[in-house]
């Protein structure tokens, strides 16, 4: 039989916006289905899509959904620039140009047999909810599951119902904290680095996916260390200004690493001696 | 039963400690309970003692003349609540209140002064330790100065 043709990376295939959820006053999910029936791509947690807004542009936006779910596609984007407040401005039934999926993901098959720490910051955790599926739908292969999420004030926290939900599942530990508590906020108060120490995990054993700003990454990155897990244990997703997404441009060039393609994820081992350069 | 010896000396705070001290620390200390949302201390106070928590959540806060109190962090099971007791003038910097209900152990600050001036190699380990939890505090409120999830 002969194998299916290869989609064109650079060519962006119809989908429509099926579901659109706001999730703070700036962040919203949106679900998308391909136009004409075909299936996505299956993805990888921690793959990213290029997204077409028509007669806006393209911009890259990490998969937030379910991988087990990958006749949909979810995204959780922040609205900062003229494309993200299109994008997240789009109603159901309007049509988004997706290409993808894109880039390496987390290492979830490297940490069968480990305990597994998830590391977020803001809209990180969007990139690291994949990661939190699959976990959850394979809970036999892992050890504990332990989330660790900051966000900015108490309403700026992502997936609150989810949180909630994932705390209640067998050896999953969820803790939350806000840089800026209110009065009324009972939960933890500082930054995400305070929650290490009641993360009940057994640093030997665990290997640590962290997304978030990147100044962030390298303050839990080092206090991780701290804790003794190991450099190669400790995986962060990086970001930086990428257009073809398939290592061409050079847009997005890191040292010697392409993000688009090398990335967005990389073991701190690889990145650390880059993330202590300026102006890279 | 648990004697405060015992706690004292399985509370993270003093985890490696030289089997004598806590002991010696015994002798300064005693159990404290807090309701929700009662204060612990106020900002100008003096301080007398510090409490190592046992359960709950204290909020640390910053009065503001004419807004409503800032929390600035919250400190949980297994942490350290005060330090004010070990450097001069010994006054709080900060309020701090029970945002639930808490159970500490108060540990006398002028009574550890003296023990500390008495055995030099129990104040040595005990500077070591408030200086290692002052200086995770400066750390957490530099990368909170930061704000690093607004919007630039």
């Amino acid at each position: 039989m002969a194998a299916a043709p290869k989609i064109d990376p650079m060519l962006p295939q119809q989908y429509s916006v099926r579901e659109v959820v706001k999730e703070t006053a700036d962040t919203f999910t949106l679900t998308l289905e391909s136009s004409n029936g075909t299936a996505a791509d299956r993805f990888h947690p921690g793959q990213f899509s290029m997204l077409w807004v028509f007669g806006v542009g393209e911009l890259p936006i990490s998969i937030s959904g379910d991988p087990a779910q990958h006749h949909r596609l979810v995204y959780t984007v922040r609205s900062v620039g003229q494309a993200t407040y299109a994008l997240v401005s789009c109603e159901v039934g309007d049509g988004i140009g997706v290409r993808g999926p894109f880039g390496t993901g987390w290492p979830v098959e490297q940490a069968h047999g480990r305990d597994v720490l998830v590391v977020a910051g803001g809209i990180g955790l969007a990139p690291l909810r994949p990661v939190i599926y699959e976990v959850l739908h394979n809970r036999e292969k892992y050890g504990r599951l332990v989330i660790l999420y900051g966000a900015r004030s108490p309403r700026d926290l992502l997936y609150r119902k989810e949180l909630t939900a994932w705390a209640r599942q067998p050896d999953t530990q969820v803790l939350v904290s806000v840089d800026y508590g209110g009065l009324s906020w009972r939960g933890h108060v500082g930054v995400v680095t305070t929650l290490l120490k009641f993360a009940r995990l057994q640093p030997p054993r665990s290997v640590a996916m962290v997304c978030g700003p990147e100044i962030m990454m390298r303050f839990v990155a080092r206090d991780l260390e701290t804790h003794g897990l190991a450099r190669e244990n400790i995986y962060l997703s990086m970001e930086r200004n990428m257009k073809c997404a398939v290592g061409f441009c050079g847009h997005c060039q890191y040292g010697p690493h392409f993000i688009c393609k090398d990335g967005p994820i990389f073991s701190y081992d690889r990145l650390r001696p880059l993330l202590e350069e300026y102006e890279l | 039963m648990e004697t405060l010896e015992r706690i004292i000396a399985e509370h993270p705070f003093f985890a490696g400690f030289e089997s004598h001290f806590p002991n010696l620390l015994t002798g300064c200390a005693s159990n404290a309970r807090f309701d929700e949302d009662t204060y612990i201390f106020k900002e100008g106070e003096e301080a007398n003692d510090f409490y190592l928590i046992r359960a709950g959540r204290v909020a640390v806060e910053i009065f503001a003349p004419q807004r409503k109190p800032i929390m600035v962090a919250t400190l949980g099971e297994g942490e350290i609540l005060g330090w004010s007791w070990l450097l001069p003038p010994y006054h709080r910097k900060f309020h701090a209140r029970a945002i639930e209900p808490v159970r500490a152990i108060a540990l006398d600050g002028k009574c550890l002064r003296t023990k500390c001036e008495q055995n030099h190699d129990l104040g040595y380990e005990m500077l070591k330790r408030f200086a290692l939890i002052l200086e995770q505090r400066l750390e957490a409120t530099r990368f909170q100065l930061l704000d690093v999830y607004a919007v630039r």
